[in-house]
């Protein structure tokens, strides 16, 4: 089920809507092999509860005029195509424009589902929100609406990601949130993942839990994509508007993949748009402390649905090393796990240092601090645009801000903020 | 129509029933805390008046399981014990008893990395009756559910009070040896039970299933172990097990008394209730 609904004109539906030659996934959430609703019984019931209320409201033509509204006045919708003309030329290839999501109410484009998933709460009854989050944009995207709409919110956190994201901790606060430390296993999103769905178990009745990611069971991987593929939609528009022409490559991060899937469903049917997308290659794929379970991993089951992880021959899942949490996860979206294996979409990996190195390029060549998740991307089309010709085209979404990154950065350089 | 049990499941169940008893299933996390703790454990909780164990196989993301399990867990896979490992247990334990069925619980993936059809027969072959696996429901069960049905396991699933009507019919085309029903939402270990609830859910279902009903989640002691005799063909005891065991890592020999000592207290309260 997508968002296909004609009979508005908004930012959010429009001309361009979903590829028609794409029917995924089917009604059981599967991308082909992947996908799918693995989950222990008590969810089931709530998983179709929650699946007949998206799809109805999706072709509610007054739910629909409403996200469209809060995405324009709340997100800050529609986020500019930006030409990095500087840093462009410096590269010496393919010009290179970036789809600044950065710019969006949060920082990040996390919040383009939060707000829609928000208002599907409050359709359904629910009182209370809870979330999970790694480098905490997702958080503060939900605990934003959550303010918002004087809805209860609770995130969980991996310890070692609170420690390393202070400053979005704070924020969640700020905001009302309480935020839970999880302090098992690897103490990292996973395992904020897994103790948001041991509540969700306990308090289905009044709660909501907002995935922040196009991963867990359907129908999470088609809701948050769908909710997210106005940053496609977007881009499409503005690369017509601009140009006449589609871009010959489209460039974003994966970790579960939510901006990168946002990016790339509307291009989907365009075979000559090449989609990239860069997991985090950690310390190097071959030093097994990496996060690139696309590049590197095997298909399995975790948190509900069936993609490529990074587990061991045993079945036990791999803890991950990224430099950005917000990709510090062994999973990846199993539509992602899909277009790898169809082939329509390639995925690459990039290390710490050359994200690294990335994110101060940008910075200092563009004057745009981004995220370093985000700049996992910049790194890769870094290496892509010289291979390119100049009249060529690559969109990097710039999925995120890097505030929040600014003592993990400065950490690195030795200097204590 | 539900799948007829052979084997030792249903043959236990129809003893009981003959009997009018109530079965006593203990979950333990197999290899918690040591690999040498489990198999000695087994006997004494046979010997204590177990009619079934329910073994846990250690995953890294037991998304459905409360802290307890969740250190049990832990301390297993800290150890070393993998699904090889609990059927090594399984197998052990059946060289002294051929008669307790042993169910294995626990999650999809390190039986799917070891291939079903494989794991099916390696399982048959060391002596487990049924598998239990929290995160399979039946709509994506088949290419698990066909091997382990060829080499004679039960297929045993969890009901919550979230089924419904339809959901509990779905279940039944699939279950076999028991049904699990989980009497509180939640994870293992939470809240307290409300047994009148339990009681009027357990109406509808067997109204829609034939196969024994056990009932699990939120049972502490021998007052909530004998209201759930008097409504279920099995009360399923985990975390309040697994609390003890963690009470005595640091000694792990005193275990099985413990274990042992409280299953007893258990099964006195579950005779008296059936008794009355």
């Amino acid at each position: 089920m997508a968002i296909v609904a004609d009979d508005t004109n908004g930012l959010l539906t429009g001309n361009a809507a979903a590829p028609s030659g794409y029917q995924y996934p089917d009604a059981g959430g599967h991308f082909g092999r992947f996908g799918g609703r693995f989950v222990p019984e008590t969810l089931m019931h709530p998983l179709a509860e929650l699946t007949a209320a998206y799809e109805r409201f999706l072709k509610d033509p007054a739910f629909l005029a409403e996200l469209d509204n809060d995405l324009r006045d709340y997100v800050g919708r529609p986020s500019p195509l930006y030409h990095a003309e500087r840093w462009s030329r410096e590269l010496g290839g393919a010009q290179i424009l970036l789809k600044r999501e950065d710019l969006n109410h949060t920082g990040a484009h996390k919040v383009n589902n939060t707000v829609g998933q928000a208002l599907l709460a409050r359709r359904m009854g629910k009182t209370r929100i809870i979330a999970e989050t790694g480098a905490g944009q997702h958080g503060v995207a939900s605990a934003t609406v959550a303010a918002r709409m004087g809805l209860e919110c609770i995130v969980y956190m991996g310890e070692v990601d609170v420690a390393r994201q202070e400053a979005n901790v704070y924020r969640m606060k700020l905001l009302g949130a309480e935020v839970v430390a999880v302090k098992s296993g690897s103490r990292t999103l996973k395992d904020a993942l897994n103790e948001a769905m041991r509540d969700w178990v306990t308090n289905i009745d009044n709660t909501f839990y907002i995935i922040g990611t196009v991963a867990g069971p359907h129908p999470y991987p088609a809701m948050v994509r769908d909710f997210q593929a106005v940053i496609g939609r977007e881009t499409r528009e503005q690369m017509l508007a601009r140009s006449g022409k589609l871009p010959d490559a489209v460039v974003a991060c994966v970790g579960g993949g939510s901006n990168a899937i946002g990016l790339f469903y509307p291009f989907i049917d365009d075979a000559d748009v090449r989609m990239i997308g860069v997991e985090a290659g950690g310390d190097g794929i071959e030093t097994g402390r990496h996060a690139a379970p696309l590049c590197a991993g095997k298909p399995g089951v975790l948190h509900g649905n069936r993609t490529y992880l990074m587990e061991d021959d045993n079945g036990q899942i791999r803890e991950t090393h990224s430099i950005s949490a917000g990709l510090d996860y062994p999973g990846v979206g199993p539509e992602h796990a899909w277009l790898k294996d169809s082939g329509r979409a390639e995925y690459v990996s990039v290390t710490d240092d050359e994200a690294l190195a990335a994110f101060h390029a940008l910075t200092r060549i563009e004057g745009i601090i981004p995220a370093l998740e985000t700049s996992h991307a910049l790194a890769y089309a870094a290496k892509l645009a010289p291979t390119m010709r100049r009249d060529q085209t690559i969109v990097i979404n710039l999925s995120g801000r890097g505030d929040k990154d600014m003592h993990t950065v400065a950490k690195l350089d030795g200097i204590h903020l | 129509m539900s799948v007829t049990t052979q084997g030792r499941i249903g043959g236990m169940f129809e003893r009981l029933r003959a009997e009018r008893r109530t079965a006593l299933i203990p979950f333990v996390t197999a290899g918690d805390p040591t690999p040498g703790v489990t198999v000695p454990l087994m006997h004494r909780m046979v010997a204590a008046g177990a009619d079934l164990i329910e073994l846990g196989v250690p995953f890294s993301d037991p998304i459905a399981d409360g802290p307890v399990i969740q250190r049990a867990t832990e301390r297993a896979l800290e150890a070393g014990v993998r699904l090889r490992d609990v059927l090594d247990m399984v197998r052990a334990f059946r060289a002294e008893d051929s008669q307790t069925p042993v169910v294995l619980m626990g999650y999809l993936n390190p039986i799917e990395i070891m291939q079903p059809d494989v794991f099916a027969a390696e399982a048959a072959s060391a002596g487990v009756d049924g598998v239990l696996i929290v995160d399979v429901p039946p709509e994506e069960a088949a290419f698990i559910a066909d091997p382990l049905r060829a080499q004679g396991l039960d297929l045993v699933y969890l009901l919550a009070p979230t089924s419904d009507a339809e959901r509990i019919e779905r279940i039944a085309e699939v279950a076999s040896g028991f049904v699990y029903y989980v009497a509180v939402k939640g994870v293992t270990g939470a809240g307290n039970l409300d047994i009148d609830g339990v009681g009027a859910k357990l109406a509808e279902i067997r109204e829609r299933i034939v196969l024994p009903v056990g009932v699990g989640f939120g049972i502490k002691d021998g007052i909530s172990a004998a209201s759930v005799a008097r409504v279920a063909d099995a009360v399923i005891v985990g975390s309040a097990i697994v609390g003890r065991i963690e009470a005595l890592v640091e000694t792990p020999n005193g275990i099985p008394d413990a274990v042992g000592g409280f299953l007893a207290e258990l099964r006195g309260a579950i005779d008296g209730a059936d008794a009355s």
